[in-house]
């Protein structure tokens, strides 16, 4: 670990250490922006642990889930998927396409850390989540800002993933005491039910849900759940397609890439 | 082969399956982190990308919440669907915690009903 600078320390300079935070305080700079966050991830937490014990999970497989994947909405289509019957390789198919955008906030990310060294890279990609994206591209995408950009994304990145593993095993040890009619696996469409509704931005994206979705009822009777797989492979696709016809059509740049 | 196409899975079946989630999961977000920007991203890619979520959130919501797998069977029944209807509306207004108590309770009031 590099040497931080004490930032308690006494010397007058310390004021310039307010617009150029050293490790330590672009680390709380970081913690302190993702705190707003905080609180919609202990449901989904919660939810998922409970829905990994359901699909039949022990304690230890259900943290495994948690700490080795460290994605929720791959965790809960996972565990979906266990309970559901499914084959392992759509089970892998599945995770790896809904953590495909991982694949775009990287690539937004990368040019941000290039000075950083290896092992610290690889510490950001496992703890590389939506929300730890959001708030570091919009800090490092403000202009004249002099935080460290590498800690100032880990102080974003840590504490959401302390809070997770935390609440998962809260969600463990409370899920095994609640009863089976309550119906509470249901939280867990419902949970990307909130998800999905940021996701539908514009005209084309509204078609790619209603594709994805409609196929994946249509199909729903194909054996492996492979329904889910075609049903989301023909909403990416018809989405792309809607959205080259809309650009043609209007003549207008495609909006930029968020 | 065929114990990765029968469920339930044995352990070591299972931990694999989480080992390989999880590895493929981390190549997926180290990808550009750690080639650090020698690439960019393919034009083609990135627009796929962008449909990824709706597409892929509506394939699993969808289903779930009609009850797709007992679709015009006599298992089928309205609470689901009816529930999940509510719950979409609170959705909307994109509260985690709303949502999960709005659609539980309504959920619960049907079941009691029908």
């Amino acid at each position: 670990m590099s040497a931080s600078p004490p930032l308690s320390s006494p010397c007058p300079e310390s004021l310039a250490s307010d617009t150029r935070p050293g490790p330590r305080g672009s680390f709380l700079a970081g913690a302190r922006s993702i705190m707003p966050m905080i609180p919609a991830i202990i449901p989904f937490a919660l939810v998922s642990a409970y829905a990994a014990r359901e699909a039949g999970l022990s304690m230890a497989e259900a943290l495994g889930l948690s700490t080795i994947v460290f994605a929720g909405a791959a965790q809960m289509a996972f565990v979906s998927l266990i309970a559901s019957g499914a084959v392992a390789p759509v089970i892998l198919a599945t995770v790896l396409v809904i953590n495909l955008r991982m694949v775009m906030y990287s690539a937004s990310l990368a040019p941000h850390f290039r000075a950083e060294p290896v092992w610290r890279r690889l510490l950001m990609g496992y703890v590389l989540t939506d929300q730890a994206f959001a708030i570091s591209i919009t800090r490092f995408n403000e202009s004249g800002n002099g935080v460290h950009k590498g800690w100032f994304y880990l102080g974003t990145a840590l504490p959401l993933w302390a809070v997770w593993q935390i609440f998962t095993l809260v969600g463990l040890l409370l899920g095994a005491r609640l009863p089976a009619d309550w119906g509470l696996e249901f939280t867990v469409p419902l949970v990307f039910l909130v998800l999905l509704v940021p996701a539908i931005r514009d005209r084309p994206s509204a078609e790619a849900a209603l594709v994805g979705g409609g196929v994946a009822v249509m199909l729903a009777g194909l054996p492996y759940n492979l329904g889910l797989m075609v049903g989301a492979v023909s909403g990416i696709v018809w989405g792309v397609l809607a959205e080259q016809r809309r650009d043609r059509r209007g003549g207008a740049p495609a909006e930029t890439v968020s | 082969m065929s114990d990765l196409l029968e469920q339930p899975f044995s352990s070591p079946v299972l931990w694999g399956l989480i080992i390989a989630c999880g590895l493929g999961t981390w190549m997926l977000r180290l990808s550009f982190i750690q080639l650090a920007g020698v690439w960019s991203l393919p034009r083609w890619f990135s627009r796929g990308l962008r449909y990824v979520p709706p597409a892929v959130l509506a394939a699993l919501v969808v289903p779930a919440v009609l009850q797709a797998d007992a679709l015009f069977t006599p298992e089928w029944d309205w609470t689901r669907p009816a529930a999940g209807l509510v719950a979409a509306a609170v959705a909307l207004t994109r509260r985690v915690v709303l949502t999960l108590v709005v659609g539980m309770v309504a959920l619960w009031i049907f079941m009691g009903l029908g």
